[in-house]
């Protein structure tokens, strides 16, 4: 059962993926990775991390994405949907890409310490108070630094984005 | 129950699908989405060890990766919608002014 619901999620999730990277017009990229974003929250559910897929579903889904698709909208693409898809002359990108791949591949394949099957014994209770006070109690300060640099990132785009005075 | 080694190697396709995007797509806009892909994947990572060895870390540092992906993005967009404002592009490699 979970099994199936895994294959499924994967199976659109890396679909999408490659629409995203595939398609021409970046509109498609944009829904296209709106799915694959949905579908990794589904396996975040599998994961039994609820909070984490609705948090990826508001953050990415709700405003990752509207941002990006509010940006195509300000930014005229029709001439980035007639440019060639390939530029010729990147065969060692490619050469890199396969080689990763395979590395990591074999490396996962090969070792044994992936082979865990049934996750280790949940601890009992409310997992989402004890995630919480792990949050805010021995985790504070990062949390803190994680909106500081949240405040900066919004200062500094209205800043970027506004037109220059004069 | 799923193997862990299954989500792991979800988490491996589909960084490598975005590593793919980040350096053969020339297009600004699709090779920021492309980074979005590879730090989802590797939060898939984060949030299956975190299950499959019973400790919290896992999902707490795929809160912060969240987070900063968030203002990764707000600066990046801003970033695109100055550089576009100055210099009618979308190609990464037409933007050269800092010969990078």
């Amino acid at each position: 059962m979970d099994q199936g619901f895994f294959l499924l999620f994967a199976a659109v999730s890396v679909i999408t993926a490659l629409t995203v990277v595939l398609a021409r017009n970046p509109v498609h990229s944009a829904l296209a990775l709106m799915a694959c974003f949905l579908q990794v929250s589904a396996i975040f559910v599998l994961l039994g991390a609820p909070l984490l897929a609705v948090i990826q579903i508001f953050v990415y889904v709700g405003a990752i994405m509207v941002l990006f698709l509010f940006v195509i909208m300000m930014i005229d693409v029709r001439e980035a949907v007639l440019q060639r898809f390939l530029p010729g002359g990147n065969l060692p990108a490619l050469v890199l890409l396969v080689l990763l791949g395979v590395e990591m591949l074999v490396l996962v394949l090969w070792s044994d310490r992936f082979s865990a099957t049934e996750p280790a014994a949940i601890r009992g209770g409310d997992e989402i108070r004890e995630l919480s006070t792990a949050l805010f109690a021995d985790y504070l300060l990062p949390f803190e630094v994680a909106s500081v640099i949240l405040l900066a990132a919004l200062v500094g785009a209205i800043v970027l984005a506004r037109k220059e005075p004069g | 129950m799923v193997p862990l080694s299954w989500y792991i190697l979800l988490g491996v396709v589909l960084f490598v699908i975005g590593a793919a995007g980040v350096l053969l797509r020339r297009n600004i806009l699709v090779v920021l989405m492309s980074l979005e892909l590879l730090l989802n994947s590797v939060n898939i990572n984060f949030i299956a060890f975190g299950r499959y060895y019973a400790d919290f870390r896992g999902q707490i540092f795929a809160i912060f990766v969240i987070a900063t992906t968030a203002a990764e993005v707000a600066v990046a967009l801003g970033i695109l919608v100055a550089l576009v404002r100055n210099k009618a592009t979308l190609k990464v490699d037409d933007v050269t002014v800092m010969k990078g």
